[in-house]
């Protein structure tokens, strides 16, 4: 490890393995550091993604591809199914990853565009000089260390400290955050070409329980649930309700915990020197929870607005505010509307839910595209959906794309 | 300070880190630290996915 760096990324997860990677491609000396022993490991993932952008950052290379999807199923509280297929999200659904390798993958990436990688490299605060950050002091094999750099990038993930370091409040509270539990299940039988969803007051509060396959026997069965409906049952006590339930055969090979943010957008995302990307900005999906494209996203916009600032000699809030302006364009619009949606769906009760999905009984769904279904939604649950009226005029109007949304996960 | 993190429980998720609005807790590799900025508020306690946190109030 050198004194000085043009860049420095804490954290070693897509966010901050695309910004890392980009940033050397740009010609920046660039140090990315990881807290954990090994890159991707434990996950903390359901390890959904939509096809669309995914090869923007890496090409699609079947070791970290577990499952190719064709659809997905949404189940209502009394069991109503709604299936989306392949046709209808416009012949490109999702993969199902396999995140250890893909993490490792985006990293190896970066370390190969000439990034320098530390693992079991932790940062523990930021070196500021008038309120500008200029750096970071670190934990290296428990050796202390202090690493000075021109811009520093928090891709620190959902327990992020580099934006609190400097001033910006980033934590999040219990309505703020979806609470997970899943489970790698083996010996089930499955569809291993579609992913299932479980909507449900009595299955997962203001939240949702997943199937995501992982080969032909094997998949993550997994409960978010708003953490302010935690408590007396825990996201854990619902997961082991619906195994008992529904896969009492299946043995449970792994266990991952994890929380979401599902704050949506929060006021700031960079100051002096320093820019927060992914998960650590709150990029993800308030209503799936996926974060995966968006800290990508984030992370290939942030490290253009960083090689800009460097190339001017500018690190200023003013510079970095670029930033703030691209991503709140793009990315920062379909979260905001996603937060509109999760607004109005944690308040939805069972009997709700149901109705919006008998209400899709008789569409025909191969002939629809997502901006049809939306609007037969709205139009047979008007009164339920009033709440989210300007977003289905944005979507009718074409005002409103789904440029990274093609389907459930992201 | 009042918080008890059973470290068999934990599978290191560091969501209490994230709703912490006091910063006092970090998540080092496979184990939670909590230092002395604690105020006994108890939402790390609420969050946890699994109920490993104990806050005595
Ligand atoms: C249960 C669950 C299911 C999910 N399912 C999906 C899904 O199906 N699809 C999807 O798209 N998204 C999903 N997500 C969300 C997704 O995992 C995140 O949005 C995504 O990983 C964010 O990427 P990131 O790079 O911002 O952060 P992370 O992937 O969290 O990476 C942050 C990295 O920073 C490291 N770090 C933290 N602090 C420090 C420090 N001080 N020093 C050094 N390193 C540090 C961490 O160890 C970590 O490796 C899920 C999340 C959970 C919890
Ligand atoms: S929320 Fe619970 S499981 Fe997750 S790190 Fe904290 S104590 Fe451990
Ligand atoms: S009780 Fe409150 S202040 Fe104390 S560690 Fe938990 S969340 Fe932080």
């Amino acid at each position: 490890m050198k004194e000085m760096y043009d860049l420095i990324v804490v954290g070693g997860g897509p966010g901050g393995a695309i910004a890392a990677k980009n940033a050397a491609e740009l010609g920046l000396d660039v140090l990315l550091i990881e807290k954990r022993q090994e890159i991707g490991d434990p996950v903390r993932c359901a390890e959904g993604v939509s096809k669309i952008c995914l090869s923007d950052h890496i090409e699609p290379d079947p070791r970290w591809i577990c499952a190719d999807l064709t659809g997905s199923r949404i189940y209502s509280p009394d069991g109503t199914m709604v299936e989306m297929s392949e046709e209808m999200s416009g012949g490109e659904v999702g993969y199902v990853l396999e995140r250890k390798v893909f993490d490792r993958a985006l990293v190896d990436q970066c370390a190969r565009a000439g990034a320098e990688v530390r693992v079991k490299t932790r940062a523990t605060g930021l070196i500021m000089e008038k309120g500008v950050v200029c750096g970071i002091y670190a934990m290296y094999l428990g050796e202390e260390y202090e690493i000075r750099s021109k811009i520093v990038i928090g891709a620190d993930g959902m327990e992020s400290k580099v934006g609190r370091w400097a001033g910006i409040d980033t934590s999040l509270k219990p309505t703020d955050m979806e609470t997970c539990v899943q489970y790698l299940v083996t010996n089930i039988d499955i569809d291993p070409q579609f992913c299932d969803f479980y909507l449900g007051n009595e299955i997962a509060p203001a939240g949702y329980l997943w199937v995501f396959p992982k080969g032909e026997n094997m998949a993550n069965i997994g409960v978010g649930i708003l953490g302010s409906k935690s408590g007396d049952h825990r996201a854990i006590d619902y997961l082991d309700k619906f195994m008992r339930d529904v896969y009492p055969e299946g043995r449970i090979i792994e266990m991952v915990y994890g929380g979401v943010p599902v704050s949506g957008p929060i006021e700031k995302t960079v100051s002096d020197g320093l820019i927060l990307v992914g998960d650590a900005a709150r990029q993800s999906d308030p209503i799936t929870g996926g974060g995966i494209i968006n800290a990508m996203e984030a992370g290939k916009i942030a490290a253009e607005v960083a090689a800009d600032a460097i190339k001017k000699g500018d690190y200023t809030t003013d510079t970095l505010n670029e930033y703030e302006t691209l991503w709140r364009s793009t990315i920062g619009k379909e979260i905001e509307y996603s937060l509109v949606v999760k607004e109005t769906f944690i308040k939805f009760t069972d009997k709700d839910l149901n109705h919006l999905a008998q209400s899709l009984s008789n569409v025909n769904f191969y002939s629809l595209s997502l901006k049809d279904l939306l609007y037969a939604l709205f139009k047979a649950n008007k009164k339920l959906l009033w709440d989210l009226r300007g977003l289905f005029r944005d979507v009718v109007n074409n005002n409103f794309e789904f440029k990274y949304k093609k389907n459930q996960f992201d | 300070m009042s918080i008890k993190i059973n470290r068999y429980k934990c599978g290191y998720c560091g969501a209490c880190v994230g709703v912490c609005p006091s910063g006092a807790l970090e998540l080092v590799e496979t184990w939670v630290e909590a230092n002395d900025c604690c105020t006994s508020c108890g939402l790390c306690a609420k969050i946890c996915p699994v109920g490993a946190i104990e806050v005595n109030k």
